[in-house]
């Protein structure tokens, strides 16, 4: 599907000045708690202190009393007409809690009041009555028979049909490869571990924020920072029973999402408060209701046994991995079977995956969601192969990549991927050519893999009388998707760049748009607006014809020009553009599309060089390459952006970021400054190196290239760590506490 | 919460005035990094907020004929370590001043500030105490001096009474042949709490090969920042050697009664100790041989 | 709790506002003024969002009580651009795509613009140093500290005449 030769690509590959920049640097874009309506209430949430309780009652009073005060509401309000709160769906009480707290700032009640200090008073006067239950929080224990169950209806789903007593494990996936046993006959060395990582958040720098408007003819207006408006107004009408051509999403500027900012939380309740008081209500969370109360990632313990032949090809893996979904239902268990054995080719594997509730919130995806922890497994596994078969770790990789035709993450066969590609360029390049010298130093390296999602995306483009585009879409723009979008639309239509002005709008002002995540938005959307351009040159071509009175088919397109196929009349796109609007009705075309579940699927590599204080077990990260293979690098500075964000997440990940429970399941690190992000001090410079094999479902070759830069740090730098000090590193993070425990015994 | 007021008077007087009639639910601040953030979060109530930035004997830095220095107790940190004698003759002020925060946080907060929050991970009190700083305390009923090393009472907690207020910090000149150093153990690279910080000052005999006098002190390892005496006393009239180092560092270890949290655990903060008192001492040496 | 008005300088104009006695000036510039260019990232100090220039000193306009700026002179985001002439550092972070997401921008182009009026030579290790109370979760800061790098050596060029 890949429609254009790539050096001729006008636009595609040069580095253009985002639409929405001058608004960024100079304070005027709208974020999600800039919106000031007139008028508007503030809204304050109470949270459970408690990791697990019955809430027996909750007495409102009090805060209704307080003057300023204009509502309260509960989970109680989220009941739907003939039902009862026991029934409230798992999407309603993450909202707002039903008959219990199931995590440490579960949100209880929201209040709305004349202003901020008020509405924080008035939750202090919310008295709730608990039954404090005893709390579980670690993977394991929550999967043993005894464990405190956190939901009594909950059965697991089995490859067998539904597990027979209450359980925290929500499902038991097995994904089977070959024939195992064969495998392992054949294995000469064998790699085995038990692998942790702990819980992490997204870290956004922009706190979650929503205003709602709820007009007395029903009609809802929610502003918010969301990734997704449609999937946030869906959400909304589900949980409020509110129909959906009632509710209007306006997705403001976003302050960072990385996954966080797909699921609702605020929106429904602000709706939900100014339906009681007619008032726009307005809430924006703090920062340790950030951490305790949204969607961070999950924990991970996954046991992984790997083995290769004496020529180093891998014949068989194992892995029973166990994911950490918080206080509800998910699949990020599921997830990880895509992920773990994707880069390789393994004729025999054998997963069995279980998605398992524990008194933490609500887990969200973020950034290749699942993938990390898996690939903190098997990178070591291959890293501690490649030690005992004394194989250089990239060639170790090389000779069991995964290529076209191999197994994907699917179980069907990968079209053309650039995993070998990657590799060789990680063996060529200047970082991994250079030796690492001194004491106490070591290098590592890693692959990773995300598969990268598709889904839904509708454009509407319009011409404007002088010949420029609007484009209209729906999907927030987290990282620069203005740009990139436009840069296909002027791809297709051969314009400039600065001859498309790209507009994201609200739910009412386009069509469906899965949410910007995934590394979707590029891809997908990309697609919908090549669609969108072929059929604004079809139209004008149509229109064309009849005003040069030639036949259609006479008339080609190429380059950006119109013309007759003898050459006598020709014109730009932006000249006949401008002819052809001033004449006839106005010129307008969208694009939608169903891009289906996958992408191609991307590949990162990555190299690190650490220096481990011996004395105090820091980890210093000296240098970084980060290598990818990107399909088509549309705007490549904000693809290379991607790479060194995402793997500066993955170094906080991999050295000091974790959620620290105390026993009772209390969070006790909910800030910035204890849960330790990298600040600029902390890494150096990274390197990217962008590899282009276009992925064939793209016009274009775009492949996302958000999410795979996250999957390979955590195993890049257990790898450089465990050759610096002679120490493997199954747990995360590899603080300088455990560094110390683990290899000077300091316990 | 918020406070109910804020109130800047300017003069002594009418700060120790402010902060009596509170009956001590007022209190002074700064650069107000702790103490703004420690209200907004619920973590201290307070009624009148005192800013005490307008009362002029509280900013500045007098170096004094005799070589002491004396520090406002509302002297930003940035004032600190950008004046030329503080980093000529008193770097392990400049050592911590410079690591209180970030650049945002030292263009306010304040030495007075960080030893009246007494955080027992505070960044700047194990150098008041290593550096032999004296509190000057101004109340009700005049002033009065405590020794910083005495000034702590517990965490968040000190010899302050309602209606005190920390005026100034005094520090003896530097003795011929000293040096002092502080530093911190942070998992990261700047903005941490400390797992552990010590500081060390110093004196070596003429030739620089004995110690004669020395002050240690170290942080996050119990209730309130501490002054191990012993450390000291374990370097008096020693050689300047690996031995004598190590000694010290047993003695400050010996010390420590940390206990696990989210920033570290009880064994890492007891061989931290060792790790950085080592380290401040060898550095201190280098500073006292010039 | 009564309010009371607060006078001072914002951006070279003078201001009057209206204040809570323990309210902070990132509130009040936000609700108050509606300069909404400085953002609220932690609320507590260490994230750097909310970086304004008070009396020439870089702050968390978070941890100042917006009481105590009467009289002050105070420089936001807002105020960094002369008219419709973007400053060297603002061209700088479009230049080098030093923003993705955007919310911590504002704070650290206030912040990257103290540093280099006193110290227009700083490098890489003295901007990280500077930069570190600044927390940016997109870019990696590689490319934030090119575009400090960068906009510091267009400012040390001397004005065309």
């Amino acid at each position: 599907m890949v429609t254009k030769d790539r050096s001729s690509f006008k636009v595609i590959g040069t580095r253009p000045l985002r639409p929405d920049g001058i608004d960024k640097v100079t304070g005027r874009a709208q974020y999600g708690a800039d919106i000031r309506l007139s008028g508007t209430l503030s809204g304050h949430i109470l949270r459970s202190p408690h990791a697990h309780a019955v809430i027996k009652s909750i007495d409102t009073s009090k805060a209704e009393k307080l003057p300023g005060v204009k509502a309260v509401v509960t989970g109680a309000d989220l009941v739907l007409p003939g039902k009862t709160l026991d029934e409230l769906p798992d999407l309603s009480a993450n909202v707002l809690a039903g008959r219990k707290a199931l995590y440490r700032g579960h949100a209880i009640a929201a209040v709305a009041a004349i202003n901020e200090q008020v509405a924080r008073e008035a939750t202090r006067l919310i008295e709730v009555d608990y039954e404090v239950l005893p709390v579980v929080l670690d993977v394991r224990e929550s999967m043993q028979p005894g464990a405190p169950i956190l939901h009594q209806a909950m059965r697991t789903r089995t490859p067998s049909g539904p597990g027979d007593a209450p359980s925290n494990v929500v499902a038991h996936t097995q994904v089977i490869n070959g024939d195992i046993e064969a495998g392992w006959k054949d294995a000469v060395e064998i790699a085995e571990g038990d692998f942790s990582t702990s819980m992490v958040h997204q870290g956004y720098i922009e706190p979650h924020a929503a205003t709602a408007t709820w007009n007395s003819d029903g009609q809802v207006t929610i502003w918010s920072c969301t990734q997704g408006a449609f999937p946030a107004r869906e959400r909304t009408s589900t949980i409020l029973g509110h129909p959906i051509s009632k509710i209007k999403v306006i997705p403001t500027e976003i302050g960072g999402g990385f996954g966080g900012k797909i699921g609702v939380y605020l929106e429904p309740v602000t709706a939900l408060l100014a339906r009681k008081t007619g008032k726009p209500v307005k809430i924006q969370m703090d920062r340790d209701e950030v951490f305790e109360g949204t969607g961070p990632t999950p924990g991970t313990s996954i046991r992984a046994k790997l083995g290769a032949t004496k020529d180093g090809k891998f014949v068989a893996f194992q892995a029973d991995l166990a994911y950490e979904n918080g206080a509800y239902g998910g699949s990020a268990a599921n997830y990880a079977t895509m992920c773990i054995t994707a880069p390789y080719d393994i004729p025999n594997f054998h997963l069995d995956a279980f998605d398992v509730v524990v008194n933490k919130p609500r887990t969200q995806d973020y950034r290749a969601p699942s993938s990390p922890a898996a690939a903190f497994a098997m990178e070591q596994l291959i890293d501690e192969l490649s030690e005992k078969l004394n194989i250089d770790p990239l060639k170790l990789r090389l000779m069991n990549a995964a290529h076209e035709g191999t197994r994907g993450p699917t179980g069907m066969p990968y079209k053309r991927i650039g995993h070998e590609e990657i590799l060789e360029a990680a063996i060529d390049s200047p970082h991994y050519k250079s030796p690492l010298e001194g004491p106490n130093r070591g290098r590592g390296v890693a692959s990773g893999f995300w598969f990268n999602v598709a889904l839904r995306s509708s454009v509407n483009v319009s011409v404007q009388p002088d010949g420029t585009v609007n484009l209209i879409g729906g999907n927030t723009d987290l990282s620069g998707t203005r740009a990139s979008l436009a840069m296909q639309l002027a791809e297709t239509i051969g314009v400039a760049y600065e001859d498309v002005k790209p507009t994201v709008v609200d739910t009412d002002s386009v069509g469906y748009n899965d949410v910007t995540a995934g590394s979707r938005v590029t891809f997908a959307t990309g697609i919908a607006v090549h669609e969108a351009g072929n059929k604004l040159i079809k139209e004008m071509t149509g229109r064309l014809a009849e005003t040069w009175q030639v036949p259609v088919e006479d008339i080609e397109f190429e380059d950006g020009t119109f013309k007759t196929k003898d050459g006598a009349k020709s014109g730009t796109f932006k000249e006949i553009a401008q002819a052809v609007v001033g004449r006839g009705p106005g010129l307008t075309a969208s694009g939608s599309v169903n891009a289906g579940f996958l992408q191609g699927g991307a590949f990162a590599h990555h190299i690190v060089d650490v220096e481990v204080n011996p004395d105090t077990g820091k980890v210093n990260i000296l240098r970084y390459t980060a290598i990818q293979d990107v399909g088509t690098a549309v705007h490549p500075s904000y693809v290379e952006g991607q790479l060194q964000g995402g793997a500066v997440q993955g170094i906080g990940w991999a050295l000091n970021e974790e959620y620290y429970y105390d026993e009772e399941g209390r969070m006790v690190n909910s800030s910035f400054l204890d849960y330790r992000i990298p600040t600029t001090l902390d890494v150096p410079m990274i390197d990217t190196i962008l590899i282009e094999v276009p992925d064939p479902l793209h016009p274009f070759g775009v492949r996302g290239v958000g999410e795979p830069p996250i999957v390979p740090p955590l195993a890049a730098i257990a790898n450089a760590v465990a050759r610096a000090t002679g120490v493997r590193q199954y747990q995360l993070p590899m603080s300088p506490r455990r560094i110390l425990e683990t290899t000077k015994d300091v316990v | 919460m918020q406070a109910r007021n804020y109130v800047a008077p300017s003069s002594i007087d009418e700060a120790v005035a402010a902060l009596q009639a509170g009956n001590g639910a007022n209190r002074a601040f700064a650069g107000g990094t702790d103490v703004i953030i420690q209200v907004r979060e619920n973590r201290r109530a307070v009624d009148t907020l005192v800013d005490i930035k307008s009362i002029p004997e509280l900013i500045g830095i007098t170096h004094k004929p005799d070589g002491g220095l004396r520090l406002g107790a509302a002297t930003p940190c940035a004032q600190i370590y950008r004046d030329p004698q503080v980093k000529a003759r008193f770097p392990a002020l400049v050592d911590s001043a410079s690591l209180i925060g970030g650049v945002q946080i030292q263009s306010r907060a304040s030495l007075g500030g960080n030893l009246c929050n007494s955080s027992p991970a505070a960044d700047s009190i194990p150098t008041l105490i290593a550096l032999g700083a004296i509190a000057e305390i101004a109340g009700p009923s005049g002033r009065r001096n405590v020794a910083v090393e005495d000034f702590c009472t517990g965490p968040g907690q000190n010899v302050l009474q309602p209606g005190e207020l920390l005026v100034a910090l005094e520090f003896p000149s530097p003795a011929a042949n000293s040096g002092a150093a502080f530093e911190r153990f942070i998992p990261r690279n700047e903005m941490d709490i400390a797992v552990v910080n010590a500081a060390a000052n110093i004196t070596l005999s003429a030739d620089g090969s004995t110690f004669q006098a020395a002050r240690i002190a170290i942080g996050a390892v119990a209730p309130t920042p501490l002054y191990v005496a012993a450390a000291g006393q374990a370097l008096a009239g020693k050689p300047v050697n690996d031995d004598s180092i190590a000694a010290a560092a047993e003695a400050a270890r010996a010390a420590a009664t940390p206990i696990t949290d989210m920033r570290g655990s009880a064994a890492q903060r007891k061989h931290l100790v060792g790790v950085l008192v080592t380290s401040v001492l060898r550095t201190a040496i280098d500073r006292a041989r010039g | 709790m009564t309010q009371k008005v607060v006078s001072t300088t914002i951006n070279g104009e003078p201001v009057q506002f209206l204040s809570e006695p323990g309210g902070s000036l990132l509130t009040a510039l936000r609700d108050e003024l509606g300069l909404t260019g400085s953002k609220e990232g932690c609320n507590n100090g260490n994230c750097g969002a909310c970086n304004v220039v008070l009396n020439g000193e870089l702050v968390n306009s978070c941890c100042v009580l917006a009481m105590e700026v009467e009289g002050a002179d105070l420089l936001t985001i807002e105020g960094v651009a002369q008219g419709d002439q973007l400053h060297p550092l603002q061209n700088s972070f479009l230049e080098n795509a030093a923003l993705q997401c955007g919310i911590c921008t504002p704070g650290f182009i206030v912040a990257a613009k103290v540093l280099l009026e006193n110290e227009p030579d700083a490098d890489e290790a003295r901007i990280r140093h500077w930069l570190a109370g600044n927390l940016c979760r997109c870019t990696g800061y590689d490319k934030i500290v090119r575009a400090v790098l960068d906009a510091a050596e267009q400012m040390r060029q001397p004005a065309a005449t």
